[in-house]
């Protein structure tokens, strides 16, 4: 192993050998200047993993990434790929490929000098090189555009070649940062169908670093939130959406985002003013006893409303303070136990400003937070 | 209800008065000869004859003979044209006891020339490349040392550049004081501040994801430098080739101080045509050892106006 040689050597590194982990980041430090960016982060990639970094801007997302591909040297901490250590490799000898927001497609070569650049500096065989440059052309349908300069390209076709500037290459993992966020919002939504269809024809690792929510739901099989340099939630998106870890993770995904209602737990009902919420059917993370500070959260999307209130488990009244009709739904605001409560109702609901609209909760679906420590009960 | 709103919009294509209500449409007039224009290029026309009338009094001065510019006015066309004066400001004007003319300061600033043009660019190419994009412990500090040496008077270096260059020379048992060599390593130096500088803020602007790119795709130091900076640097190098040559060619004071009476560079071998002290003066000469002095300069700027500009601004406004 080339890692008994590294001065650096724990015993804990042997575990990070071990099969079936892609990218393993242990106890990585990165300061800018007095600046603490990353302050001891792990994280486990699995091999064939689609792991989306998400996080609001400044949270490090790129900083993280550009550790890994070797472009930032960590302040302390280590880094492996495929099991072998390259903290202190080069970021061509990582077996990565980086696409990156702007494209940055080298101006003044074609299309397949672009895609050529890197396997010409690794000596590879003009025999080769033409054939892994007609594969990713083919695989990402940019064969007429092969002789074209970037500047001829559009967008969405840059981004393509950007891409297939990674793909030439042959390598085990694909770092992605924001690569869509420069792109209008419908060849936004084509390119992230493009992508999870070839990662489920190439079952490469790929970690992607977005601030969209729904490309985070729709790519991912695992998503990391980030904040501050550190990761709150390292989970599916089903989990991440259903079972938040803290008030954060609650808070940042969905859109709109959460309803939270700060009260009081009284051994599993949720008391707030003269609401009450018994929580029945609540997956308890660890179950309460006596009386604590708590907020629970209730998503826009999960208040019952119509004729199905009449058979939820609680039931409450809003006042429709503003309805903003969004075409394929209606988003209602309004206050509910004292604080702004959102509700999301059918395109077709018919709400007028200053309706009482009855309304019905299931805990089961709730979310439940300490009100100090703001994690999930 | 809608044969009414037909019958109107069909009334209102037919009626020109109409149309022309409607407001304005296409392209907008203009008038040549509005005031603003009459300003405008009377300035721009006033501003160029300041400029161009000492240009033609030298040319015209140039291709006459001495008894017509002793007898007539400066600004009058030449009655008849002669080359004799560039024949002989070129090849048989005097300076002192040698009468070869300007021939020979033109082929020692051309041995001058070339060797600091290249040395000056590649030294302040791969500075200012490694400066903006392989920055180390102390970059900015050595950045600074060096801006501050742009704004040294030369006045100030110059003898104690001459120490430097002899005692230098002797140690490595090279003629650096008075010879060409002294001379092409001085304006290198000098050199170096604003051309680092340049090179510097436009290397800056190229975005940091494309460095970035390259170094993913196993580019070193010298390979990005090559393959992905220099061929999007066309610009900036023909503005530091420009303020080189221009510069280099007009330089007198390092000439004069540096260099010995065999290889003084053009400039300093017209001064001394120009101020010699036997004679007449001849005018004519004087001016066709003048203007083929500036030819160089001149060529380069016609060659390159419009790369210069453009250049300059893409070096100046980013980074
Ligand atoms: N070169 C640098 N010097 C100092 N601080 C830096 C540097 N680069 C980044 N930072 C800081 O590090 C933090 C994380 O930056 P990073 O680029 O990783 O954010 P991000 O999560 O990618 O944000 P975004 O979504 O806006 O791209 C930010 O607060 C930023 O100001
Ligand atoms: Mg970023």
């Amino acid at each position: 192993m080339t890692m008994t040689a590294d001065p650096q050597s724990r015993p804990a590194d042997r575990t990070a050998a071990s099969g079936g982990h892609s990218v393993e980041i242990r106890d990585l430090d990165l300061q800018f200047g007095a600046v603490k960016v990353l302050q001891k982060l792990n994280l486990d990639v699995h091999e064939g993993e689609f792991l989306v970094l998400l996080g609001s801007s400044g949270c490090g997302k790129s900083t993280l990434l550009n550790c890994i591909a070797g472009l930032l040297e960590p302040t302390d901490g280590q880094i492996f790929i495929k099991g072998r250590n390259v903290t202190w490799e080069e970021p061509s000898n990582r077996g990565i490929g980086m696409v990156f927001q702007s494209y940055a497609l080298y101006p003044q070569m074609s299309v397949r000098g672009n895609l050529s650049f890197g396997l010409k500096n690794a000596r590879f065989s003009r025999d080769e090189i033409e054939r892994r440059v007609s594969r990713a052309a083919e695989i990402l349908q940019i064969q007429p555009l092969l002789d074209r300069k970037p500047g001829a390209l559009s967008g969405g076709q840059r981004q393509r070649v950007a891409i297939g500037r990674a793909l030439v290459r042959d390598v085990d993992v694909f770092l992605f940062d924001e690569p869509l966020s420069n792109l209008d919002a419908k060849l936004r939504a084509d390119l992230r169908v493009e992508l999870k269809r070839l990662h489920s024809r190439l079952r490469n690792t790929m970690i992607y670093v977005t601030h969209d929510q729904v490309e985070a739901m729709t790519l991912a099989d695992r998503i990391a939130i980030m904040k501050g340099g550190e990761i709150m939630q390292l989970a599916s998106p089903d989990e991440i959406y259903n079972r938040p870890k803290n008030r954060y993770v609650a808070d940042f995904i969905g859109s709109p985002s959460m309803n939270f209602l700060e009260g009081q737990l009284q051994g599993e009902t949720f008391r707030k003013d003269d609401l009450s919420l018994p929580m029945v059917g609540y997956d308890w993370a660890s179950r309460p006893q006596g009386e604590r500070g708590a907020i629970v959260g209730i998503r826009p999307e999960h208040v019952i409303t119509g004729e199905l209130v009449a058979g939820a488990p609680v039931r409450a009244e809003v006042v429709a303070d503003v309805v903003e009709p969004m075409g394929s739904d209606t988003l209602v605001w309004g206050t509910l136990g004292g604080e702004a409560f959102r509700i999301r109702m059918d395109g077709n609901a018919r709400v007028k400003e200053g309706d009482r609209l009855p309304i019905g909760i299931d805990p089961s679906r709730a979310s439940l937070f300490d009100s100090r420590t703001e994690l999930r009960l | 209800m809608s044969d009414i709103g037909m019958l109107n919009t069909v009334k209102a294509a037919e009626d020109p008065v109409r149309r022309v209500l409607d407001g304005p449409r296409g392209a907008r007039p203009k008038r040549t000869f509005s005031r603003t224009n009459i300003f405008l290029y009377g300035t721009l026309i006033v501003v160029a004859l300041y400029y161009l009338l000492p240009l033609y009094v030298m040319l015209v001065t140039s291709v006459k003979g001495m008894p017509e510019i002793r007898a007539g006015n400066v600004f009058a066309p030449p009655l008849e044209i002669t080359f004799q004066p560039w024949v002989k400001a070129w090849a048989e004007a005097c300076t002192g006891v040698n009468c070869e003319g300007l021939s020979r300061g033109f082929w020692n600033s051309v041995r001058i020339l070339i060797p600091s043009v290249l040395l000056s660019i590649s030294i302040a190419l791969v500075s200012g490349y490694t400066l903006s994009k392989w920055k180390f412990k102390g970059s900015e500090v050595f950045f600074t040392i060096l801006i501050v040496g742009a704004f040294i008077p030369y006045q100030v270096m110059l003898y104690p550049i001459v120490i430097i260059l002899r005692d230098v020379g002797n140690f490595l048992g090279v003629q650096l004081f008075g010879s060409l060599t002294g001379l092409v390593l001085v304006h290198s130096v000098f050199g170096m501040p604003i051309l680092t500088l340049l090179f510097r803020n436009y290397f800056a602007s190229i975005p940091e994801e494309l460095f970035k790119a390259a170094r993913v795709d196993g580019a070193g130091f010298w390979g990005i430098l090559f393959r992905i900076m220099l061929p999007m640097s066309l610009p900036i190098l023909v503005v530091a080739i420009i303020l080189q040559v221009t510069g280099i060619w007009n330089d007198f004071l390092f000439g004069v101080v540096y260099t010995r009476a065999d290889s003084y560079p053009m400039t300093v071998q017209l001064n001394n045509i120009v101020n010699s002290v036997q004679g007449i003066k001849e005018y004519n000469v004087n001016m066709a050892a003048t203007l083929l002095t500036g030819l160089v300069p001149l060529f380069v700027y016609f060659v390159s106006g419009k790369l210069f500009v453009r250049g300059i601004a893409a070096g100046a406004v980013k980074g």
